[in-house]
């Protein structure tokens, strides 16, 4: 199977030319939609099966010219990292078509765009050269501001033009970080590849920087505060999240469930994938700063926000940001636990997040608002859905036996033996998520039987099939990590041994 | 090559053809009243003529035409294509524009076309006292268009501000040649340069005299301080001839501009890099002026109500862009310039052409009136303007991505303190989004009002609109030939 990589980013393309032909038939357009969604995660699927989990290195590579004057080619490849976000934009692209059913607007426009975003996603995942790489990333922003605007809630222009403004701030800085990395690299080129292989040839030398000269940061580390800001706002890191709640609670849940699950890893992943094997010196004096104690702020601050909230969707909404700061905080610890367990806390977010976000978009299709206060007893007017919250909930607790608990403990364990104090501090956020989330079941869930949803009907079979694939996930892979851990060992290693001499 | 008057004019087809064409729009003008398509078919026709003329001389040998006042190479039929480019664009524009149907069409297509006759000879000039008169060719011709529209109070406030502006900046700029000339006894460049490498010179009077000619380029590039005429006249001139000027005289201005400070008073060194007259720091002022140009360009597009008038100052915000690539003193700030033209040919133009579209049913280029455009029947003018608004944002996977990637990239080349200048472009093009995407917004986002009329576009406006938008689609993403084409053409004369 060659160009599989290529195929899994434009068949999606491919679906929204021809969504866009089609007559004006609600119900052919959203089957054509869905079946688009297929071959990718059929493909994603065969990627996870077929990759040689021993090798490290990118795997699956296709290079091809695109602009030879300019050096940039276009250039796709996988490795173990990669491929566990593949399978999880692959996963939840093919979910919310299904969990989009119910957009009832503009139906050809809602899913062209949407099988756009998906496109956009994968090439992200895939490129591995930069120029192809800031392509995708920006290309995604339209149909997302796009699905945000148009299908949101009341305000959703203001939470769609926020989202862009922030992510266009940080992807210009993006763009110069790049096109400086691209004269500095010799030859002159945008492939990742050479890049990292040229990683100690970017200079470290104190440049002076007004007023920033006591920081004594050289090129390198310029270049990655620049890459960092982009990323960090993707994340999203405090204090760059603001767009995060606003963007969240006006998106339609589907969409929701895309930036949860698939777009805040993207500032992870770039990271990962840019900074620190390209610029090792500067990743190794940031870290403790920018990501570890960051992260252990995100955590601590993110849980504490939720816990203020009064909407059940701003709830979850928070929540994604305490549980990035366990990526992040994992991320800077440089130990094999610590870095495997911030990408299986990637891999496990997208899912749990996931299922939350549809879990809250059944009821909000119910009641139609999603004021915590507003409801109480739905345990005993729905007891199935009752179930899946409660497995969603404790998964995102980090309850043993579920997906969360695994990748927590891996990152505490692995920052434990650097960064003790930021350890502690981890830790203790997982003690108020608890507390938020066990509070958030008891008021909507437990006591008497609000009188006004006893009528509500129970969870119906087209969302049940969406959430039961996430569950069986969450379950699977709290009992057996290494179906992903297998998959992203060598890869973070060859990563790690990167950074490891600069420490 | 060096010829003298006769022997040049074989070279001097394109303009004979412009000549001859303008000549008969006058007669038939005259003869036939009031036959607004032959008209414009004729101009149209004489202009595809011109072009293939222009295209053929791409075979000619280059060299110095009519004693040295004409130059004939590379770049200066590039700008003459970019010009007609913009005016065939125009004049197909204007054959469905409701403004142009209360005009004297006769004479609207011959001054338009006298005004790309003036082009032509600002792209080839070489010597001062040409660029001088074809500049002022262009801009006599420019203030009677703007001002086209009869009983229209903005119209002729817009053409008397041009004229005002356009007087000061003229005589400023000739008031620097003056200087030029004393300086060196010569009006010619090459002549110039040779007395300049020779001789002694006073620094500060050069660099005076160079601020000075500076004024009456930038008054036609549009940058800051000399921008204040363009909103007035962007707005009050009849639409397709906005579009015309927003891109044509642009960038007949950056080819006289390029052409006197690059191989006119610089020098190209082996490395494709340029080096200027010790002492007389030129790229300095464009540095420092075209941050604040697209500064302020950004700035003041943000709460702007009416259409054009955004437009307006986002063409100040890119002649900045531009200027970034005129400052950095390398060949490939250049060709990133040239790339830039054509791309911003493609994209403003189609924004406009939208603006006409929509200002032809609902009489209008206030941005409330788009409320809504996209539900009201008029979805596919509707993407396109998206496209293009995205594409003057410099998002991928649009051209003007591809331009400004260009244009930052032959800055960040530079190094040192034009990292300073690429970080003021970047966060200038963050602004510029909002108020592009407020446009999007209220096209998309917004809801149409109930007594809001649905827009029903006739077919045959698409003809133009689809190729610009799918041109600005693949510019975006295949743009080896444009670029290959860019820089092939900023092979300059010089002896």
């Amino acid at each position: 199977m060659d160009n599989v990589l290529t195929y899994m980013t434009f068949i999606p393309v491919a679906g929204a030319a021809v969504v866009l032909a089609l007559p004006n038939n609600a119900k052919l357009i959203r089957w054509v939609s869905a079946a688009a969604t297929v071959p990718p995660l059929l493909l994603a699927i065969w990627l996870f099966k077929n990759f040689d989990r021993a090798k490290a290195g990118f795997q699956f590579i296709e290079d091809y010219y695109w602009i030879p004057s300019f050096n940039i080619s276009y250039t796709m490849g996988v490795d173990g990292l990669s491929i566990s976000m593949i399978l999880l934009t692959a996963l939840l692209s093919f979910i919310c078509i299904f969990a989009s059913f119910g957009i009832e607007k503009a139906v050809k426009g809602y899913f062209a765009l949407f099988l756009l975003l998906d496109a956009g996603m994968m090439g992200v995942f895939c490129a591995l050269d930069f120029f192809l790489f800031y392509v995708f990333w920006e290309v995604m922003l339209l149909p997302m501001y796009f699905l945000i605007g148009i299908w949101g809630g009341p305000r959703r222009e203001y939470a769609a033009i926020k989202f862009f403004l922030y992510t266009l701030f940080g992807s210009v800085l993006m763009l110069l970080a790049i096109l400086a990395l691209y004269f500095t690299t010799n030859p002159h080129t945008f492939d990742m590849r050479i890049m990292m292989a040229q990683a100690n040839n970017y200079s470290t030398t104190v440049l002076p920087i007004w007023p920033f000269n006591h920081l004594r940061w050289g090129f390198q580390h310029v270049i990655w505060m620049a890459l960092f800001i982009g990323f960090a706002i993707k994340i999203p890191a405090f204090p760059f999240h603001t767009w995060l709640p606003d963007a969240h609670v006006e998106a339609p849940t589907a969409i929701s469930v895309i930036l949860a699950g698939v777009l805040l890893k993207m500032g992870t992943y770039g990271i990962l994938r840019t900074n620190f094997p390209m610029l090792p010196a500067a990743t190794a004096d940031m870290a403790y700063w920018l990501l570890g104690a960051l992260g252990a702020w995100n955590i601590i601050y993110g849980a504490l926000c939720a816990m203020a909230q009064k909407d059940l969707k701003k709830l979850v909404a928070y929540s994604s940001v305490s549980h990035m700061g366990y990526v992040m905080l994992g991320m800077a610890s440089f130990t094999t636990q610590g870095l495997n367990g911030a990408v299986l806390q990637m891999f496990n977010h997208g899912t749990i997040t996931g299922m939350l976000f549809l879990l809250v978009g059944v009821i909000y299709d119910r009641a139609h608002h999603r004021e915590i206060e507003g409801f109480g007893g739905i345990a005993a007017i729905m007891p199935v859905y009752t179930g899946v919250t409660a497995l969603a909930f404790f998964a995102s607790m980090g309850l043993p036996g579920l997906s969360g608990f695994i990748s927590e403990v891996l990152v505490l364990l692995g920052t434990w033996q650097k960064y003790p104090v930021l350890t502690i501090c981890g830790a203790s956020g997982v003690i108020l998520t608890a507390g938020y989330l066990l509070w958030t079941i008891q008021r909507v869930f437990l006591g008497p039987p609000n009188e006004k949803y006893l009528k509500m009907p129970e969870i119906n079979g087209r969302e049940m099939f969406t959430l039961v694939p996430l569950g069986a996930i969450v379950i699977l892979v709290g009992i057996y990590p290494s179906v992903v851990l297998d998959l992203l060992r060598a890869s973070l290693d060859q990563i790690n041994q990167v950074i490891i001499p600069h420490l | 090559m060096d010829l003298k008057n006769v022997a040049s004019l074989t070279y001097f087809c394109p303009e004979f053809i412009l000549s001859a064409t303008i000549l008969i729009l006058i007669i038939l003008d005259l003869l036939a009243a009031r036959q607004r398509r032959g008209l414009a078919m004729v101009a149209l026709v004489g202009c595809v003529a011109v072009l293939i003329a222009t295209l053929d001389l791409y075979s000619a040998q280059p060299g110095y035409l009519f004693h040295r006042m004409m130059i004939l190479d590379n770049f200066s039929l590039f700008f003459k294509v970019v010009s007609l480019a913009a005016a065939i664009l125009c004049i197909w524009m204007s054959l469905s524009s409701n403004e142009i149907k209360q005009v004297h069409e006769g004479e609207y297509y011959t001054l338009l076309l006298t005004c790309v006759l003036g082009m032509f000879f600002m792209a080839s000039s070489c010597n001062l006292l040409m660029a001088y008169l074809s500049l002022e060719l262009v801009s006599l011709t420019s203030y009677v268009l703007t001002g086209f529209l009869p009983h229209n109070r903005r119209s002729s406030e817009a053409a008397l501000k041009y004229l005002i502006y356009g007087g000061v900046a003229s005589g400023t700029m000739i008031y620097g040649m003056s200087w030029v000339y004393g300086m060196t006894g010569s009006l010619d460049y090459v002549a110039i340069q040779t007395a300049l490498s020779q001789g002694p010179y006073n620094k500060a009077a050069l660099f005076m005299a160079f601020i000075f000619i500076l004024a009456g380029f930038g008054y036609k590039i549009v940058f800051v301080p000399f921008h204040m005429w363009s909103p007035d006249v962007y707005q009050g001139a009849p639409t397709p001839f906005t579009a015309f000027l927003s891109v044509a005289s642009n960038a007949s201005g950056i080819a006289i501009m390029i052409r006197f400070f690059y191989p006119g008073v610089s020098r190209l060194l082996p490395s494709g890099d340029w080096a200027f007259l010790s002492g007389v720091e030129w790229p300095q002022v464009l540095l420092f002026l075209s941050m604040i140009t697209m500064t302020i360009g950004n700035l003041c597009a943000l709460n702007q109500r009416n259409l054009k008038r955004m437009l307006a100052y986002s063409g100040i915000a890119h002649a900045g862009y531009m200027m970034m690539g005129l400052a950095v003193l390398n060949n490939d700030g250049l060709s990133a310039i040239l790339f830039y033209v054509v791309v911003y040919l493609i994209m403003n133009v189609g924004a406009f052409l939208v603006v006409a579209m929509i200002a032809n049913v609902t009489g209008d280029e206030d941005i409330e009136t788009y409320r809504g455009l996209a539900w009201r029947g008029a979805i596919v003018p509707a993407v396109c303007m998206a496209v293009f608004l995205f594409s003057l944002t410099g998002l991928p996977p649009f051209a003007g991505f591809i331009g400004k990637f260009f244009l930052f990239s032959a800055v960040l080349k530079q190094g040192g303190a034009f990292g300073a200048l690429a970080l003021v472009a970047a966060i200038n093009s963050v602004i510029s989004l909002y108020y592009y995407a407020k446009v999007v917004k209220t096209m998309f986002l917004d809801m149409p009002n109930p007594e809001d009329k649905t827009i029903s576009i006739a077919i045959n406006d698409f003809t133009l609109l689809i190729p610009l938008t799918v041109l600005t689609v693949l510019f975006g993403v295949y743009f080896s030939p444009l670029v290959k084409y860019a820089s092939q053409s900023l092979r300059f004369f010089i002896k």
